[in-house]
């Protein structure tokens, strides 16, 4: 029984066998790579939904232009020139970059103190302070925003009231010099916990030999601050550092709930998302809202991926 | 059936009114059909034959004219959706339109924000349904403000014409007289702001809707619209005439900073702190609901003046009930806006508390005669009837009024700041408005 088996093997093998060996191993990388595509599929399809697809269809929308009056018209490139050249764009611009160069920096230097307070290990009721800092990003943004926003008025408001009880004159929070400053200030309470949160979590996985190590060598703790602990979370530094720089950007909660308590001092323009709300929403300038919001989606990438850049080459 | 009925419609209206409704049809050849006149039998018909309504509208009042009407009609069912108030409202039924789906049939229209809509050819000319008989049912203000022309795009829900509400305590206190001129009024704010620090006679920071209604009462027609021509003018004679009074207030600081609807807003005129009101006739509900603590203090005069003696007043706010053009069942949605707003819905309007458009109501003995307990007793209704008779005729908004007043704050509201002054600020605002304008395809002259 075993031996025509085994003599028709060879038969077979060399017969058959040339074509058939890549056919099947052919099907079996095909199925691999099915399979590779099988668990990355709802991810891909869901990406391309909500991500892909309106990009290109803001991409597609910036190159029309629609009139109330004549309907729609494709314009190519009309829209980026137009962008490229608008005062009111550039003045919000340079107000979230004002805002970024000023309100990041005493963010992420706040939190950074605070995490390293707490992970000193000095700190009596550290569970506390850390969920109590942490607490405001729990609150919704435009709760937090509308609960400043009644803080802050000067006739009926917590400022009103400090002035009354004391008889000071805090100036009116909410006043042309002072209203971006009261952003920042929400923004920063805000904020402030779950940066914190990053950087403490990049400080406990340090380990704590090299504490150790430097205490025997005679290392104070301002020493093991900057020789040890802000090396070792540069990484974090730098992560929060590019969602902040988003996060400016952005700004669009705060200014927009804002605005009914202060319309003329924060205008329509007040920050590149805003404008691009006004436009669409009020204007009904689609084609022209889209292009607003791409050319500044490139200017943040720019900004971001220059700062992860130059943060890597610190690192390395 | 729609597209037929469509294109007598463009070729009925006034000349250039519809133009885009033309445009939107992209033909020629259908100049010749005669108008389509639907009968009151028709409608009637429709009414019987029912079917469903989509309503938008953020009308409180509303709710209970459904009611009524699905009792009357119980072939029709109504259904009532509010997407949101003004701009929100506009914003969805925009965005409806341009989709081309999920319009409704009947939607909620303030009266500055119609002809961005009448316009764009979104809503449906109610004349050959039989709105032109309704010519002398409303008072001129609401009356002028849905029509163009023959054409007819909305039944009036409620009025504004404005009138002076005032806080007797106040005044009383402040050894101050209600003023019946402008120029009494800029006395009274000088008077009232000495007497206490903390007081002011109103509170402005910068309102596109009370602008308007505050040039329009001075004779100013800064807007004018001829299909889609435009002219603004935002520095004639009416516009100056009310900048440069408003300007003395601004300058002295005698109106209180402060946003209307604001919750400031609501407690200094319950505090007595804001001491006046100038607006419209939809304001005493406002008042009773947000301002409760001063229930007893509050008055009604009528709109200071700008020669004594006389009965010159404006429109503010309001709104009308229009069936869009994209409406398949547009007989039946007029059956629906007649019963509201003409009809048996009116009675149960005024008693929700809205101020009435129509002129029967206005007249009617039982109405001027109702004394409103906030009021210390007041007929208010006698003021505020003879101030809707007084409306100066003839004032047009824009047909993009809607994105005008939001961009108000950039512009004349720098005034606000003291950074500028009122007719610069003007100057400014009429700026936007020509270059938005001519943006979006309108001839706009200055």
């Amino acid at each position: 029984m075993l031996t025509p088996l085994v003599k028709e093997r060879p038969h077979l093998t060399t017969l058959a066998s040339p074509p058939a060996v890549p056919k099947t191993a052919g099907r079996m990388r095909l199925r691999t790579r099915w399979t590779g595509w099988g668990f990355v599929g709802p991810f891909m399809a869901v990406f391309a939904l909500v991500f892909l697809a309106p990009i290109a269809y803001s991409l597609w929308l910036s190159l029309f232009q629609t009139q109330l009056v004549g309907g729609t018209t494709f314009v190519g490139l009309d829209n980026y020139a137009r962008v490229l050249a608008d005062p009111q764009f550039w003045d919000g611009t340079g107000r979230v970059a004002l805002f970024l160069l000023v309100q990041v920096p005493v963010m992420l230097g706040i939190s950074l103190l605070v995490a390293l307070a707490i992970d000193s290990g000095r700190l009596y009721g550290r569970d506390f302070f850390r969920l109590a800092i942490f607490l405001p990003y729990a609150v919704p943004g435009v709760v937090a925003a509308l609960m400043w926003g009644f803080m802050y008025g000067e006739r009926f408001g917590l400022v009103g009231n400090f002035n009354d009880l004391f008889g000071t004159s805090i100036p009116d929070p909410l006043s042309s010099a002072l209203v971006l400053p009261a952003i920042g200030n929400i923004v920063t309470w805000e904020f402030v916990g779950y940066n914190m949160l990053i950087f403490y979590s990049a400080l406990r996985v340090v380990p704590t030999s090299l504490y150790e190590a430097a205490e025997i060598d005679g290392a104070g703790p301002w020493r093991v601050i900057t020789a040890i602990k802000l090396p070792a979370i540069r990484g974090a530094l730098v992560v929060a550092t590019i969602f902040s720089i988003i996060g400016s950007f952005q700004l669009f909660n705060e200014p927009s709930i804002l605005q009914p308590l202060s319309p003329n001092y924060i205008s329509t323009h007040y920050t590149p998302n805003l404008y691009a709300y006004s436009l669409s929403f009020s204007g009904q300038q689609y084609n022209y809202s889209a292009t607003v919001a791409i050319v500044m989606g490139v200017l943040t990438m720019i900004v971001a991926y220059v700062v992860q850049l130059r943060g890597m080459r610190k690192e390395a | 059936m729609t597209i037929r009925h469509h294109r007598a419609v463009g070729a009925f209206a006034a000349a250039g009114a519809l133009a885009l409704a033309l445009t939107a049809c992209g033909s020629g050849s259908d100049g010749g059909d005669a108008a389509e006149t639907v009968s009151p039998e028709d409608i009637s018909a429709a009414l019987e034959e029912g079917g469903d309504l989509l309503v938008w509208a953020w009308e409180p009042t509303l709710d209970k004219v459904v009611e009524d009407f699905e009792a009357e009609y119980p072939n029709v069912n109504v259904e009532l959706a509010n997407v949101g108030t003004g701009n929100d409202h506009y914003v969805a039924l925009q965005n409806a339109i341009s989709a081309g789906s999920g319009v409704p049939d009947v939607a909620q229209m303030e009266y500055y924000a119609l002809p961005q809509f009448s316009i764009g050819g979104s809503l449906a000319d109610l004349a050959p349904l039989g709105a032109s008989e309704l010519d002398g049912t409303y008072s001129p203000g609401p009356w002028g403000a849905v029509t163009d022309g023959d054409a007819v795009y909305g039944l009036p829900m409620d009025s504004g014409p404005m009138a002076l509400f005032y806080n007797a305590k106040t005044f009383e206190d402040a050894g101050v007289e209600v003023p019946a001129t402008w120029d009494e009024f800029v006395t009274a704010a000088e008077k009232i702001h000495a007497f206490d620090k903390n007081t002011y006679i109103t509170a402005d920071n910068g309102d596109a809707g009370f602008a308007t209604s505050m040039i329009w009462q001075a004779g100013g027609h800064p807007f004018e619209v001829s299909g889609t021509d435009v002219t603004v003018n935002l520095a004639d004679e009416g516009s100056a005439k009310f900048a440069d009074m408003w300007q003395q207030l601004l300058d002295d600081d005698l109106v209180a900073d402060v946003p209307a609807w604001s919750d400031e807003w609501f407690q200094g005129l319950g505090s007595g702190e804001i001491a006046a009101l100038v607006t419209g006739a939809w304001m005493p509900a406002n008042l009773e609901s947000g301002a409760a603590p001063a229930s007893g203090d509050w008055r009604v005069a009528p709109m200071p003046q700008w020669t004594e003696g006389s009965n010159e007043t404006a429109e503010n706010g309001g709104s009308a009930l229009s069936v869009t053009e994209a409406s398949t069942k547009k007989a039946l949605a007029y059956g629906f806006l007649e019963y509201a707003n003409a009809g048996d819905g009116v009675a149960t309007r005024l008693e929700g508390g809205n101020f009435p458009a129509t002129l029967a109501d206005l007249e009617d003995e039982k109405f001027l005669a109702e004394e409103s307990e906030y009021f210390g007793g007041q007929k208010i209704n006698e003021v505020l009837s003879a101030s809707a008779t007084g409306v100066v005729p003839g004032w047009q908004y824009l047909p993009y009024q809607v994105y005008a007043n939001s961009v108000f704050p950039d512009t004349v509201g720098q005034a606000y700041t003291g950074s500028t002054s009122l007719s610069d600020g003007l100057a400014a605002w009429q700026d936007s408005i020509v270059k938005y304008g001519n943006e979006q395809g309108f001839t706009v002259g200055e």
